[in-house]
């Protein structure tokens, strides 16, 4: 080939190199090879896994906190609402000069110094265009001020925010609750509880009906760039503003409840008989829920929680009291469904009862005479319940005392209701160890003992005397669907519900009643009830023997507490009421009057203002 | 197109019957028009996706881009029209300027956190990448030189290991090394060329695979082996060094088949893509135009690897043969290691794609390269032999 170039040598070098090259080149197209199929595997089979992951990436959801829903009581009146609060941010990257910015927004709002020095802060440290916070809770008043001079103060936004106000205040804060910022246990991994601006419901119904309340956060979907700059919206879903929850309750008759218990401590229930409605859940003495919106601070929280009668307790439904005289229905029902007694059987009383060992004192230490089971509900008979109490036993009394909503909780649409404590033999023995003694037996008999009940079971256990015996049960919405509405019928006879209730009104109506004295002065609005007064401490036996000291000689946390369950008008029942008043005293003197008041005026709002 | 036919082969002497190979508008119209087409078409794909990059701009990268490749096709085409033999005289002078160079880069470089560039006013040099043009010069200089005989002797190999070893070594400490692997896979590939016998490959390869846990202990810096590391487990680090190939996994298989249209890559456009303009520019193309954008794109680049095998099989000396055939591979492995790099098939290594990446030094020597390729294929390498025996 060569004609005068290089040699044979040469010649076969170059066939090598060209051959290698080859081997090269094979080598580069199968890496190329490599390549495409990689390229095939990512832009054709992966495709859409990292489509869905590109617009992770990009597409970011920034939600608005809906509005939330008031509290209405029955007739309408407000009892959680909102008013709007102002608030006022800056945004770094659009104020010329932040240091002047903020000199000139001071003239206009005063700003703490220490507040401009964390303001300026953060815009050091943040993104240049996340607004920053220097005012909040601004009056309408001031925020005109500052918008007026806007042209000249670049880069100040003013936003509106719903502040939770409770026109009530602390009137109704047990049932309506408060609401409280996120706290870390809340959250569940909705983004929306994120929010700073949320907040949520901590107690009472705004607890128990915060999903309802809290609506729908309204959400943008933007499009967002790598350091999170919003470059454009894609899509607006507006949100529902939250639903208002209306109640059962009637404020003005919760006002005028409060008021009757003065500076006493206690609860009271109002409910419906037949649709289980809760008007009025008092619980005394009461708290301030504006406190708790913006986060109560240390001090304030401390004091509410160690006060020494537990202002946050709400004792309608989370205290647990011996019932006292009140239980005494209970056992005459029990004895006559048992057949050990008949409306006609007569015990005599004589101020005691001796049981073996034991002495058995009547709060009527000179005795009632003979008494029968009529008789025996009007004066409040000990030794007629004793005796009862002794013949069918604890469990028989028990049984009857559940079917009336005692002993477990009656499911009301609030959190923290107490299941309160019917005792009976097993459940002795599994909480001492021991057999149950029939004195037990005899002090349950009068509601005391072991027994335990919350106002709130107390009302339901009387409207489910009076109703006919129906399964009802307390609910707090004024909503067709009553939460108590009748699913059953007790499995009382008529007959010995007819004797329980007509003894409840010989107690107000008869002269020998307990409650005589407090009887409504209105024909119409008439009411029966029971007293109770349940005793704290106990009577030892040398007190007995010398001289049971009064009341009003007692140190007050040692005072009974006073009780009445009732009902009116007494010819068609439509309200059950029950009252506790802690160291009131005799239910009688004490409680039945505030009942009286409650059913009187109850009856009257009936009357005049028909809920629509 | 090729008037190839129309001079006697391997006729250094000799004038053509037709035409004056001393003219210049004779080697011009010997150029490869192939080659140059496409290279324009790759570098034309860079300027579009430069402008992408910007949102739509020939500010800041895409205008200074095109007109840099101005400059190096000028460039191009007049090394191509210089004597071939001057390049084959000079081959070790140009590298001693280029290891020059490296050495300046360690005293006087400019450059966050590594030296790698020396500032020449108008623009900065990036000396590592004359440094691959430098040793396939030298080491095609070096085995052209060498008697035939001598090839297979363990000997020869020492000069090229010195004249691979110590830029390597240099560039390592800057640090770069993707730079420098390239050095060393160049060298190899050279040799292998040059005909090496097997069996020493297979030995070197046994030795390498020895030592990687000795550089891995001593040589590679923390960043270089978290990036290894990252590579081997992306979940490892997804905000830091994982960052980066996740997010071009993304874009990349975010395209699909035609991708999301010029100008609408939203991983790039909203900066998810971290140096979209430069390593990661192929993902801003595989995003926008799709599996098919990037098949075209990786079949242009064979296209030109292609060109270059062809003027090889055409050259009629040792010299130029491994010349041409070691530009070639450089070419190839820029585009290789990058694209393998984000599809996260390599660990992130600092190499451009090849053409197509902004930035001046790599640009301007990709394109003296090809100068050289097409000095080639216009002068078919036709080179006097000088053996020097080496004992």
């Amino acid at each position: 080939m060569n004609r005068n170039g290089p040699d044979r040598q040469s010649q076969r070098q170059l066939g090598r190199i060209s051959r290698r090259a080859m081997l090269l080149g094979a080598a580069q197209l199968g890496g190329f090879g490599l390549l495409a199929a990689r390229m095939y595997q990512l832009q054709v089979l992966e495709a859409d896994r990292y489509a869905v992951l590109a617009d992770e990436n990009r597409i970011n959801v920034r939600f608005a906190v809906a509005s939330r829903g008031m509290i209405v009581d029955r007739f309408g009146q407000p009892l959680a609402t909102n008013r709007t609060s102002y608030r006022i941010a800056v945004v770094p990257e659009e104020a010329e000069d932040l240091a002047a910015l903020l000199d000139r927004l001071d003239r206009i709002v005063p700003l703490a110094p220490e507040h401009r020095q964390r303001v300026i802060e953060l815009a050091r440290r943040q993104r240049a265009f996340v607004p920053i916070v220097t005012h909040s809770n601004l009056t309408w008043k001031e925020i005109a001020h500052v918008a007026a001079r806007s042209p000249d103060l670049p880069g100040v936004e003013i936003a509106a925010t719903d502040e939770r106000v409770y026109p009530t205040g602390e009137l109704c804060a047990h049932v309506v609750g408060y609401v409280g910022a996120v706290a870390k246990k809340d959250l569940t991994g909705d983004p929306v509880l994120a929010l700073p601006d949320l907040r949520i419901g901590k107690s009472g119904v705004e607890r128990v009906y915060d999903d309802a309340l809290r609506g729908e956060a309204a959400r943008r979907q933007v499009e967002v760039n790598a350091v999170g700059r919003v470059i454009r919206e894609l899509h607006r879903d507006p949100g529902k503003p939250g639903a208002t929850v209306r109640l059962a309750l009637d404020a003005e008759l919760q006002r005028y409840g409060a008021s009757l218990f003065g500076e006493e401590t206690g609860a009271a229930v109002v409910m419906d008989i037949h649709s289980g409605e809760v008007i009025a859940l008092i619980s005394r003495p009461s708290f301030d829920p504006g406190l708790f919106p913006d986060g109560i601070s240390q001090v304030n929280w401390d004091r509410l929680l160690n006060a020494p009668n537990a202002p946050l307790v709400d004792k309608a439904i989370a205290g647990q009291y011996a019932p006292g005289s009140t239980f005494k229905m209970l056992v005459a029902l029990a004895g006559l469904e048992s057949g050990q007694i008949t409306p006609k059987t007569k015990f005599h009383c004589s101020g005691v009862l001796e049981l073996g060992k034991g002495r058995f004192h009547c709060w009527n230490r000179g005795g009632h005479g003979s008494v029968d089971v009529h008789d025996a509900i009007v004066q409040s008979c000990d030794i007629y319940f004793y005796e009862v109490a002794r013949r069918i036993g604890i469990d028989r009394i028990a049984d009857m005392a559940r079917r009336f909503g005692l002993g477990s909780r009656l499911g009301i649409d609030l959190p923290g209701e107490q299941p309160g404590l019917i005792p009976d033999k097993e459940w002795k023995r599994k909480r001492f160890d021991r057999p149950w003694q029939i004195g037990e037996s005899l002090v349950a008999g009068i509601g005391q003992g072991y027994v335990l009940a919350t106002p709130l079971q107390l009302a339901a256990m009387t409207a489910r005397m009076v109703n006919g015996g129906q399964l009802v049960r307390p609910g707090l919405l004024a909503e067709s669907a009553h939460p108590g509405q009748a699913e059953d019928t007790l499995t009382v006879s008529a007959q010995a519900l007819d004797i329980v209730r007509r003894a409840m009104i010989g107690v107000t109506s008869e002269p020998k009643g307990t409650a005589a004295s407090s009887q409504i002065p209105h024909e119409r609005l008439r009411m029966g009830g029971k007293t109770g007064t349940s005793q704290v401490r106990r009577i030892s036996q040398r007190e007995r023997r010398q001289r049971v000291l009064r009341n009003d000689e007692l140190p007050r946390q040692e005072r009974d507490h006073a009780l009445f369950v009732g009902f009116a008008p007494i010819d068609a029942p439509r309200y059950a009421v029950s009252v506790i008043v802690e160291h009131g005293g005799g239910g009688s003197r004490v409680a039945a009057p505030i009942a009286a008041d409650l059913l009187r005026v109850a009856q009257m709002r009936l009357s005049q203002n028909q809920p629509t | 197109m090729r008037p190839a036919r129309l001079s006697p082969r391997f006729s250094l002497a000799s004038p053509a019957a037709a035409a004056d190979p001393a003219s210049l508008w004779y080697r011009v119209t010997r150029l490869d028009w192939w080659l140059i087409g496409l290279i324009v078409a790759l570098a034309g794909i860079g300027f579009a996706i430069l402008y992408s990059a910007a949102d739509g701009s020939w500010q800041p990268w895409a205008g200074k881009q095109a007109l840099r490749f101005g400059i190096g096709m000028v460039m191009m085409i007049a090394v191509a029209t210089i004597s071939f033999t001057l390049w084959w005289r000079t081959a070790y002078l140009v590298y001693a300027l280029a290891l020059a160079l490296l050495v300046m880069v360690e005293f006087t470089g400019v450059g966050e956190g590594s030296q790698r560039w020396i500032s020449l006013g108008f623009m900065n040099l990036q000396p590592s990448e004359t440094m691959k043009l430098a040793l396939v010069l030298a080491l095609a200089r070096y085995f052209h030189d060498l008697d035939e005989n001598q090839v297979d002797r363990i000997v020869v190999l020492i000069p090229p290991a010195v004249l691979t070893g110590i830029p390597a070594l240099l560039v390592l400490r800057q640090p770069d090394l993707g730079t420098a692997m390239i050095l060393v896979a160049l060298a190899v590939a050279v040799t292998f060329l040059a005909g090496l016998a097997w069996w020493k490959f297979a030995l070197g390869a046994a030795l390498t695979a020895a030592a990687g846990p000795l550089a891995w202990r001593f040589l590679l810096h923390d960043y270089q082996r978290d990036r290894v590391l990252t590579f081997l487990d992306p979940g490892r680090d997804p905000h830091g060094a994982g960052y980066h190939i996740l997010q071009s996994k993304i874009g990349l298989g975010s395209g699909g088949l035609f991708g999301k249209g010029f100008i609408g890559g939203t991983q790039s456009q909203l900066s998810f893509l971290p140096e979209k303009h430069t390593d990661f520019i192929f993902t801003l193309l595989a995003e926008e135009f799709g599996f098919f954008g990037s098949i075209l794109l990786a079949a242009i680049i064979i296209g030109i690897i292609g060109c270059c095998y062809a003027i090889m099989m055409r050259c009629e000396s040792v010299f130029a043969r491994v010349l041409v055939l070691g530009l070639a591979t450089n070419f190839f492995l820029y585009a290789f290691i990058n694209m393998a790099m984000v599809m996260g098939l390599l660990p992130v290594v600092g190499v451009p794609l090849p053409l197509v990446s902004y930035g001046g030094t790599s640009m301007l020597t990709l394109l003296i390269g090809f100068g050289f390729i097409q000095s080639a294929a216009i002068h078919r390498g036709r080179l006097p032999l000088r053996h020097r025996g080496i004992s």
